[in-house]
């Protein structure tokens, strides 16, 4: 890769007490690249992504987003967080305000949009992902689907440069997982980087520029998805492979 | 005299009630004024500690702690006597009014802080990552994503607590506080008979029947359609 990386993380360590759960990884992800990150439970790909937008604090190691050194104490990690949006396995939407209000909080709060420009805007956003019509139902009155949808909404309203999804549809029942993969395809085609944890194979495999496998805190190996899901080269990358694709 | 007459003469005597109705009612504006006064100052103390606790400074929050059980456990009316005949040997000298403000701003600070706390530590911690994952300060965070959870859940509580303490303004009469009960015990022993304690009774059913309803109009109020 010729390009600044837009995402350069170097030997990212993280320890929880005794428990090492990053033992050494280096991530570099392109602009409008989309990197998918598969593993079993437990080998720290969350962790990963955690560390990326210091959500968790890496033990050592470096972290570069967008240009910005996001372990310098210097650094204005809030202004620098605008620029990585994160999207949850569980949501986390606001759940007393409406999807709108959830959209603009931040618009209005970090972006220091009036309330028109973030109203505005966040029609925008809950447009991009086919809410218009839901921006005055609160997360209580709309489905998993949707509310994983507003979620996406809400971090894309901020127009970040990268974005994070952790298992973005393990919550969801199965038939909603289309419409949250269907955003995330759009996503994708209007150039958006994307580091994504999720076991949606057949998303990584139409959708994915690379595939990293992890197991017990390091990248075991990555590559297009063709060579790691037909011809992964490591014993245990086989055996994840076979197991998720016997579901 | 039949046992009826017999009963509301005692309890219900007209003529006595008359007489002592203006001393009760100065009594039911001295309490009114404490109440309002515990009521504000507890609850904005409480909060306030509650938010201290959520920055997380170990010695600071060990010494909340210490505090909040202190005031806890420990009786509404040996604070009043230790603060109205205590204080004047370190030269201040509080009134009795002050000293039972204070008391029980204190007991219910105390007890507000712990319900605060429960309401804020209840909020999941996804909460925080995603406000904070979009750029939210700590404290932008805490003032319109948390807060306004976490008081939904801390009504309830916090009425019963605040009615409970606040009905507590009765002991201010052992500090000579000339509140409802003050009142209404003087005025029973002056005239032999108890129907002005069925007054003081009265007026604080009428004080704080409001408070009730004023906590169940706050409790819809947060609530969101889910």
């Amino acid at each position: 890769m010729q390009l600044t990386p837009i995402v350069d993380a170097r030997g990212l360590h993280k320890h929880f007490g005794a428990l090492h759960v990053l033992k050494g990884v280096d991530l570099r992800v392109a602009e409008r690249e989309l990197v998918f990150v598969i593993g079993p439970s437990g080998s720290g790909k969350s962790t990963l992504l955690r560390c990326l937008n210091r959500l968790e604090e890496p033990s050592s190691g470096s972290v570069v987003v967008d240009g910005i050194d996001m372990l310098d104490p210097r650094t204005d990690i809030n202004h620098a967080r605008q620029r990585i949006g994160m999207v949850f396995q569980s949501f986390n939407l606001y759940p007393h305000m409406t999807a709108l209000g959830n959209v603009t909080l931040a618009l209005r709060k970090v972006a220091g949009q009036s309330r028109a420009r973030a109203e505005a805007l966040g029609h925008a956003a809950l447009e991009r992902v086919g809410l218009a019509d839901r921006a005055g139902h609160t997360p209580g009155q709309l489905s998993g689907g949707q509310q994983q949808r507003v979620a996406i909404a809400r971090a894309i309203a901020l127009e970040p440069r990268v974005m994070l999804f952790d298992e973005p549809t393990s919550a969801l029942d199965p038939e909603l997982v289309g419409s949250v993969l269907e955003v995330m395809r759009s996503l994708r085609e209007s150039g958006m980087t994307m580091i994504v944890v999720s076991h949606e194979m057949g998303f990584a495999r139409n959708a994915a520029d690379r595939v990293l496998f992890m197991d017990e805190g390091v990248i075991v190996e990555q590559g297009p998805p063709a060579a790691i899901f037909e011809s992964p080269a490591h014993e245990r990358t086989r055996a994840f492979i076979g197991q998720i694709q016997r579901h | 005299m039949s046992s009826w007459d017999r009963f509301t003469d005692t309890f219900f005597n007209g003529k006595v009630m008359l007489r002592y109705l203006p001393d009760i009612l100065s009594g039911v504006v001295v309490t009114i004024e404490l109440a309002l006064l515990i009521v504000v100052t507890g609850i904005a103390a409480g909060l306030a500690l509650a938010l201290l606790r959520s920055l997380a400074i170990r010695p600071l929050n060990w010494l909340i702690v210490f505090v909040v059980d202190l005031f806890r456990s420990l009786p509404p009316l040996v604070i009043i006597v230790l603060i109205y005949f205590g204080l004047p040997s370190v030269d201040l000298s509080p009134s009795g009014f002050v000293s039972t403000w204070l008391s029980l701003a204190l007991v219910l600070m105390a007890f507000s802080e712990e319900i605060f706390w429960a309401g804020i530590t209840s909020v999941a911690r996804g909460q925080w990552e995603a406000a904070r994952s979009t750029g939210l300060s700590f404290g932008q965070t805490l003032m319109n994503v948390v807060l306004p959870q976490a008081f939904r859940l801390t009504i309830p509580p916090l009425t019963n607590r605040t009615i409970a303490i606040t009905k507590g303004t009765a002991l201010g009469t052992v500090v000579a506080v000339t509140e409802i009960l003050g009142q209404a015990s003087s005025a029973m022993s002056n005239s032999y008979n108890p129907s002005p304690l069925m007054m003081g009774a009265a007026a604080y059913v009428v004080l704080f029947l409001p408070v009730v309803v004023a906590g169940r109009w706050i409790e819809t109020r947060f609530a969101w359609k889910r």
